[in-house]
């Protein structure tokens, strides 16, 4: 593998999450538990899929085969897609949603953070642009978790229900493979040995607050920096991409 | 010969389209302008990554460009550095608050914004500083939810970032 091809599968893997994320997120459009929540969540799936959108234009400059973006996010099978499992995880309850969004906010702060001094000027950039939006969305997740574990019998329950479900996804975050090797070397891309410590850091004080526990021992399940996922990506897949491929080039 | 500085004179006063009462350069969307023989290429930068405007404001250029003659038109999105409410202009802010959104505060150095206890923010109608957030996220990207708890209206906020 070359610098340009890693560099390549690095930008699909940011893009991939963000925009599967931004898809589950955009499901609660029109559903949210209240109308402050619905306009939250619409919001932060813009967010997202607006970050996926440039990162997959300068993915289709770097690869440099003529492909669109639109070709990049409707024209590619579950197998090359590179979001983590978590980003496909089902909504599920309010609790579980909050969950999701909570540990990848938890991530993407101390991530976009070591980003920023990426030696590829437009990932930088990008991730200068997004740091200041996930601040906001940590807020926001982080909030809720503490509202949820400090709460009710009820809502502490499905929080905590939420967390174990959720957290077999967690550890797959931190993965590197050779794609990180060789722009590691490149000053291009983050090491995340360093962004776990942080996450757990952040993660682990929101728990506490929130007398919440932090689950032990959990077999962890990996696989989507290879392409593997959960059976839960091809239907997000064939509702998001049914309609590009059912009238290509299909346009308003 | 196309000039630069009458070229921006022209797109600057798009717009917004989300918020008509500023235009684009006083939102500090409007870059740069580049003129190359007879190809204008204008540099915008978006607000949020997601923000819906950017496109609406693109076609905008555009067709005003060729309205005034321009046939061709570059519109370039650039993300760095990246855009912050420290670019709005004292006078837009002051627009703003006109309009019944609470402008944002002066430097984003202040990230009490994101705790929910911006300083000095008052409500846009009776000037109170007694007032309560309702929703980080607004009607757009840009705002939060307020209310006032003196006056009793809901506000919009102009988020700092």
């Amino acid at each position: 593998m070359n610098k340009q091809e890693a560099l390549f599968k690095y930008i699909l893997r940011l893009a991939d999450n963000d925009l599967i994320l931004g898809h589950r997120v955009s499901e609660w459009t029109g559903h949210g538990p209240m109308l402050e929540e619905d306009l939250a969540l619409a919001n932060i799936a813009l967010d997202l899929i607006g970050n996926a959108n440039s990162l997959y234009q300068y993915a289709v400059k770097v690869e440099g085969k003529g492909r669109t973006e639109d070709d990049l996010a409707y024209m590619r099978g579950e197998r090359d897609f590179y979001n983590t499992l978590l980003a496909e995880h089902p909504n599920g309850d309010y609790a579980c949603t909050m969950v999701r969004q909570f540990f990848t906010d938890a991530f993407y702060i101390h991530y976009y953070e070591d980003l920023k001094s990426s030696a590829d000027a437009t990932l930088a950039a990008l991730a200068a642009k997004a740091l200041k939006e996930v601040n906001y969305h940590l807020r926001h997740s982080s909030s809720w978790i503490e509202r949820f574990g400090d709460g009710t019998e009820e809502s502490h329950m499905r929080a905590q229900n939420a967390i174990n479900e959720l957290w077999r996804y967690t550890e797959e975050l931190f993965d590197m493979n050779e794609v990180d090797a060789i722009l590691i070397k490149e000053k291009i891309a983050v090491d995340l040995a360093p962004v776990k410590a942080k996450w757990e850091k952040t993660v682990n004080d929101v728990l506490v607050r929130s007398t919440l526990e932090k689950p032990q021992n959990v077999w962890q399940q990996r696989g989507s920096r290879d392409g593997k996922h959960t059976e839960h990506l091809g239907y997000l897949l064939a509702e998001m991409q049914h309609l590009h491929r059912a009238i290509p080039g299909a346009n308003w | 010969m196309i000039k630069k500085e009458s070229i921006f004179q022209i797109i600057s006063q798009i717009p917004d389209p989300e918020i008509p009462v500023i235009n684009i350069q006083e939102l500090g969307i409007l870059r740069d302008v580049e003129v190359q023989d007879d190809e204008v290429i204008v540099d915008i930068t978006p607000t949020y990554s997601g923000c819906p405007a950017m496109k609406q404001i693109e076609d905008d250029i555009v067709s005003l460009l060729k309205e005034n003659g321009v046939e061709k038109v570059k519109v370039n999105m650039v993300y760095s550095p990246a855009w912050t409410t420290d670019w709005l202009t004292e006078e837009a802010k002051e627009k703003l608050r006109k309009y019944g959104i609470a402008p944002p505060g002066k430097t984003t150095v202040d990230k009490s914004a994101i705790t929910g206890k911006p300083k000095n923010l008052k409500c846009p109608r009776c000037g109170s500083t007694h007032v309560q957030m309702v929703s980080q996220f607004g009607s757009t990207a840009c705002k939060a939810l307020y209310k006032c708890l003196d006056c009793q209206e809901p506000f919009d906020y102009f988020k700092c970032i």
